[in-house]
C-alpha cells in the first residue's frame, strides 16, 4: 500500500496484566507476542457476533409477522435512518483519528477527536430514541407483534451498546485529561476504537437487512 | 556438572526470550495507514451509503436486492480490515473474530432452516 508510514510504538509502561512486562512495547513478555488485551477484545467482539447474529435471525424470521398492525414499510423513515447511518459511519473516521493521534502521543489531538465521537454516537442515540418514540405514538409497541419485539430488541440492543461506547469514550476523556493511564496509552485509545467500530460494522448489517431491503 | 547444566538451561530459556521479544518487535513495526488514508476510505464508504440510500427513492427492481447485500458485504469489510487494522495486524486477532462470524452465520442458517423445514 503506497499511502502509509512506518509506526513504532514505544510506549514506557510496566503494569501488569497488559502483556508489557518489562518492555516499552504492548505483546512483549506474553506467549504469542502478542497484547493479550487485544487479543481479549476480539475474542469479546467474535462473542458479540454470535448476540447479534442471533438477534438478526430473530428478526429476519418475525418481521412479516405483524397482521394488522404497523408494518415495517408503513413506520419506518428511511431518510431519518439513513442521516443516522452517516453520523454513525463517520464516528467512525473520527475514532481512527483519535487512534492514530494516540499513537503519535498527541494528547490533546486524542481529547478531540474521542470527544467529537462521542458526540457523534450521542447524537445516534438520540436519532434513536426519536425514531422509537414516533413508532409508539404510531401504535407500534414492543408487544404489538412478533415483528415488533424482534425489531425493538434488536435496535435497543444496539442502541445500549452506542451508549456503552459513548460512556467509554467519555471516560477515556477524563482519564487521558488526569493522566492516570497505568499501561499503554495508544492501545487503551485502541481497545475503545475496536469496540466503536465493531458497533459500526453491526449497524452497516443492521441498515440493510432491517430497513433497506423490504420484508 | 549440576551446575553446568544448570547454567546452559538458563542461557537456552534466555535465548527464547530474546527471539520472543524480537518477534514481538517485528510484530509492532508495521504499516501503518496515514489519516488521509482514512479519510478517503470514510469518503468511499459514504459514498457506498449513498448508494444504499438511493434504493428507497429509485426502482432498481429485482437488483435492489442483490445491489443492497453486495454493497453492505464491502462496507462491513472495509470497515473491519482498515479502521480495525485487522488488514495489518497478526492473523490470530482475525481468526478470533472469523470465528465468532461463523458461528453467528451458522445460528442464522440453522434457525432459517428449523423454521423452513420443521415448522408445523
Amino acid at each position: 500500500m503506497a499511502d502509509t508510514a512506518v509506526h513504532e510504538s514505544h510506549a514506557p509502561t510496566h503494569a501488569p496484566g497488559h502483556g508489557t512486562l518489562g518492555h516499552g512495547t504492548p505483546g512483549h513478555g506474553t506467549t504469542t507476542g502478542l497484547s493479550n488485551n487485544k487479543l481479549a477484545m476480539w475474542l469479546f467482539l467474535g462473542s458479540e457476533c454470535l448476540l447479534f447474529g442471533g438477534l438478526i435471525s430473530t428478526y429476519m424470521l418475525y418481521r412479516g409477522r405483524h397482521a394488522g398492525d404497523p408494518a415495517p414499510g408503513q413506520v419506518f423513515d428511511i431518510p431519518l435512518t439513513s442521516v443516522s447511518s452517516f453520523v454513525l459511519l463517520m464516528s467512525s473516521l473520527t475514532m481512527v483519528l483519535a487512534v492514530n493521534a494516540a499513537k503519535a502521543k498527541d494528547d490533546r489531538t486524542t481529547k478531540l477527536w474521542l470527544t467529537v465521537t462521542a458526540l457523534l454516537g450521542a447524537l445516534f442515540v438520540g436519532g434513536q430514541v426519536y425514531e422509537f418514540t414516533v413508532f409508539y405514538k404510531e401504535g407500534l409497541g414492543f408487544t404489538t407483534s412478533l415483528f415488533s419485539s424482534s425489531f425493538y430488541s434488536l435496535t435497543g440492543f444496539h442502541g445500549v451498546h452506542v451508549s456503552i461506547g459513548v460512556m467509554m469514550l467519555l471516560a477515556l476523556v477524563a482519564i487521558i485529561s488526569r493522566d492516570k493511564i497505568t499501561g499503554d496509552k495508544a492501545e487503551a485509545v485502541e481497545m475503545i476504537g475496536l469496540y466503536w467500530h465493531f458497533v459500526d460494522v453491526v449497524w452497516v448489517v443492521i441498515f440493510t437487512l432491517v430497513y433497506l431491503i423490504p420484508a | 556438572m549440576m551446575n553446568d547444566q544448570a547454567m546452559m538451561n538458563d542461557q537456552a530459556m534466555m535465548n527464547d526470550q530474546a527471539m520472543m521479544n524480537d518477534q514481538a518487535d517485528h510484530a509492532e513495526v508495521h504499516d501503518h495507514p496515514t489519516n488521509q488514508y482514512f479519510i478517503w476510505t470514510a469518503i468511499v464508504l459514504a459514498i457506498f451509503t449513498a448508494l444504499e440510500t438511493s434504493t428507497y427513492w429509485i426502482d432498481f427492481g429485482s437488483f435492489a436486492t442483490p445491489l443492497l447485500l453486495i454493497l453492505m458485504t464491502i462496507k462491513f469489510f472495509v470497515i473491519l480490515l482498515v479502521f480495525m487494522h485487522l488488514k495489518y495486524d497478526s492473523k490470530l486477532f482475525g481468526a478470533m473474530f472469523y470465528i465468532g462470524l461463523g458461528l453467528a452465520l451458522g445460528v442464522y442458517l440453522a434457525a432459517l432452516c428449523t423454521f423452513q423445514f420443521f415448522a408445523g
